[in-house]
């Protein structure tokens, strides 16, 4: 009976010790799920789920502090992955915070533009090239849509387009999204000249 | 090689379908006259579009390059006609989208002019991969509908030698019939361009497999390889005619018994397969000189007055097409570019011909009825027991029809051809491919969303990282200048005053050492920020 208190007591000791020495040898510092869910996230950083940013959103997330309906250009599909990586129930996106609209990237009307760097300043990804009493312009390829230039500019010289659709980047809808009766193309049209 | 019959081996699933090619093989093949504007879409094959090499205004002749490669994966462009090009710029193209896109237009002058110095050598002379390079720059990519370019089918690498080549002349799809028509009235050609692909694959042997319902085709080919120098290695091999046997997995299958694996390649097993188009443009390129500027297209059904195969330059808009077929009767309906299995519908017939367009189908209301009301899944399997690839279309589509994107993937939706057997026996009549369609570009979407997303995660914390650097290089030089007014000169002056002798020292020494005179000094525009 002792032997058998002493011998589980010395393996508790033992690995006792050894999770101990593990968490300090194997700390990790940081959230993983916070990284793990920033990653899910589009990087508009638009803040318009009222963060400033998306880490900030997503440590929010993490720590319990925000719901996962917040994001307008994730869209429903953020959504999903984000109730499917936090195994929680997905709900529809929150109308507060804005809704899911089409892509559009910022254009800087060039007639207009001073050259101020006040929007070069608000970008976050620094996707407006240019530089003090010189020509601003947008990366289209970088600029994300986050609309941040749009206030600071004091001549209101920057527009938002919606980004241009072409075959290679065409999505087919879905039968669920289409009219109810079968979907019937327009019957030739004959008379059209080449 | 005649002698003893192959094994052949069946595929799960996949239809019997009424054949409905009678009415477009009763006539012989039609050449179309070249018509008055061409417009040659950019992208007429997979991968990367073609860039243009000619100008607005400039006269260009038949079979000259008007477009070429761009990066790899890409084939250029050849003029069908002699003309002068009247506009590089978004026409509509025919594409299930009914997007624009570029092309280029030209208007041709009734010569039809060829240019010069097209070569014409024995190609099994040519290194393979000068083989390769020709095949390349004829502009032929597969012509069974596809349009991957034919010349990367012939570069498998090293590590996958090529036992067989099959030439895919199954002709699986309802109404098709223009592989039928090419190997009935050109069957050396096939023969001599599937030589070629041969000696260019090094493959010992060659296999034509044609479907028990073309036995004219079969007979001509037979014929075409007794007479040829390859006899040994080539043969014809009949298969049973079930849809989709043409495609190029199930084919695989039949022909050897053996599977392509998931996500892999017919190269994998030692197989690669080419369409008898692809082979005759091969013949025509390498021996006769000419690029990829015409081929075989089937234009039926009852919305056609005179149904058949034409032979028309690539670029001819398809109104001309069905006006040479004897335009349209009273009964069209719908226009599809490809068959009632695998083809989508044009809403304009203000479309060029391509080089995948393989048939033109007008079809009446009785031949393609309106799609029936849909109706919820039973669940009854029909779609399971129909499917060549052994899929589970009930399970695809219930994660399509959830958005599920993720789980989708679990049951290889991307193994699916898209071939419509599941479609067509659903008695739900749900749009089962359509489904499939839908789910397979959202799921490429997002992907390339990620990645943009991805390049925009590191593009910010990159600009939150220069933020923080630039600030604390801010404090280190302000720490620097603080420190310097606060320890005493060398006379123990106020050290303000040292600094500001200093400044005025630097100023004087400049004017100096540079050696101008005053009058140099005017005409030199100062710098931002720098005192006159």
């Amino acid at each position: 009976m002792l032997t058998a208190i002493l011998a589980l007591g010395i393996l508790a000791g033992l690995f006792g010790l050894l999770l101990g020495y593990s968490a300090i040898r194997f700390r990790v510092e940081g959230d993983p799920v916070v990284d793990q869910i920033n990653a899910i996230l589009p990087q508009t950083q638009c803040g318009q789920c009222g963060f400033a940013g998306c880490r900030p959103y997503a440590e929010a997330i993490a720590a319990g502090e925000a719901d996962i309906n917040q994001c307008p250009p994730g869209g429903e599909a953020g959504i999903r992955a984000l109730a499917d990586l936090l195994g929680r129930d997905f709900k529809p996106l929150n109308a507060e915070h804005g809704q899911h609209a089409e892509k559009t990237v910022a254009v800087i009307d060039e007639q207009l533009c001073i050259g101020c760097t006040l929007c070069i300043q608000a970008c976050p990804v620094d996707a407006i090239l240019g530089a003090a009493k010189h020509m601003h312009t947008v990366i289209e390829k970088e600029c994300t849509g986050c609309e941040l230039c749009v206030e600071p500019c004091p001549v209101d010289c920057i527009h938002m387009v919606p980004v241009q659709q072409d075959i290679s980047t065409w999505k087919w809808p879905s039968p669920d999204d289409c009219s109810d009766t079968a979907v019937v193309p327009d019957p030739v049209d004959k008379t059209a000249q080449p | 090689m005649t002698g003893t019959p192959r094994t052949l081996h069946r595929f799960h699933g996949g239809l019997r379908l009424p054949g409905n090619k009678a009415q477009s093989l009763l006539s012989p093949v039609r050449v179309m006259p070249v018509p008055p504007r061409l417009v040659l879409p950019l992208a007429q094959h997979i991968g990367t579009p073609a860039e243009p090499l000619v100008t607005v205004g400039e006269r260009v002749l038949k079979g000259q390059m008007i477009a070429r490669a761009n990066g790899y994966v890409s084939v250029p462009i050849h003029a069908p006609s002699s003309g002068t090009v009247v506009e590089i710029g978004d026409r509509a193209v025919p594409h299930p989208s009914g997007l624009h896109a570029a092309c280029i237009v030209i208007d041709t002058d009734g010569r039809d002019e060829t240019a010069p110095d097209i070569l014409s050598d024995d190609p099994t002379q040519l290194d393979p991969s000068e083989l390769r390079n020709r095949i390349r720059n004829a502009g032929i990519v597969g012509l069974g509908g596809a349009g991957f370019p034919s010349f990367i089918k012939l570069n498998p690498g090293p590590e996958r030698p090529i036992h067989t080549l099959l030439i895919n002349a199954a002709e699986c799809e309802p109404y098709i019939t223009c592989d039928d028509m090419l190997m009935r009235t050109r069957a050396a050609d096939v023969v001599s361009g599937a030589r070629i692909l041969q000696y260019a694959l090094q493959a010992e042997t060659c296999l034509i497999a044609i479907e028990d319902d073309k036995p004219e085709a079969a007979a001509a080919m037979r014929t075409a390889i007794d007479a040829s120098s390859e006899a040994a290695s080539m043969a014809v091999v009949q298969i049973p005619t079930v849809y989709p046997s043409g495609g190029e997995k199930q084919l695989i299958r039949i022909v050897t018994g053996r599977e392509v694996p998931s996500q892999g390649l017919p190269a994998d097993i030692g197989v690669i397969c080419h369409n008898p188009g692809t082979a005759a443009a091969v013949h025509r390129a390498l021996i006769e000189g000419e690029p990829l500027i015409t081929r075989l297209v089937t234009v039926t059904g009852e919305g056609v007055a005179s149904p058949g195969n034409l032979e028309v330059r690539i670029g001819t808009p398809i109104a001309d097409v069905i006006a040479a077929a004897g335009g349209y009767t009273e009964h069209a309906h719908r226009l599809l570019m490809g068959g009632p299995m695998m083809g989508f519908a044009l809403g304009t017939d203000a479309v060029p011909v391509v080089k995948t367009t393989n048939c033109l189908l007008v079809a009446s209301r009785t031949e393609l009825p309106l799609p029936q009301e849909q109706l919820p899944c039973i669940r009854c399997g029909a779609c399971v027991d129909a499917c060549p690839v052994l899929l589970l279309p009930q399970q695809l589509y219930w994660h399509a029809h959830a958005k599920d994107f993720d789980r989708i993937q679990d049951f290889n939706l991307f193994d699916c051809i898209e071939c419509g057997c599941c479609s067509y026996v659903c008695p739900s009549h749900i749009p089962l491919v359509q489904y499939f369609r839908f789910a397979k570009t959202e799921i490429w979407n997002q992907e390339r969303e990620r990645a943009k997303a991805d390049i925009a995660r590191q593009r910010h914390e990159f600009r939150l990282f220069r933020q923080e650097r630039e600030k604390e290089e801010r404090a280190a030089r302000l720490k620097q200048k603080q420190k310097a007014l606060q320890t005493p000169g060398k006379s123990g002056d106020d050290p303000k005053k040292v600094a500001i002798q200093a400044a005025l020292e630097r100023v004087k020494a400049k004017k100096a050492g540079s050696g101008t005179t005053a009058a140099d000094a005017a005409s030199t525009p100062p710098a931002d920020g720098e005192e006159r």
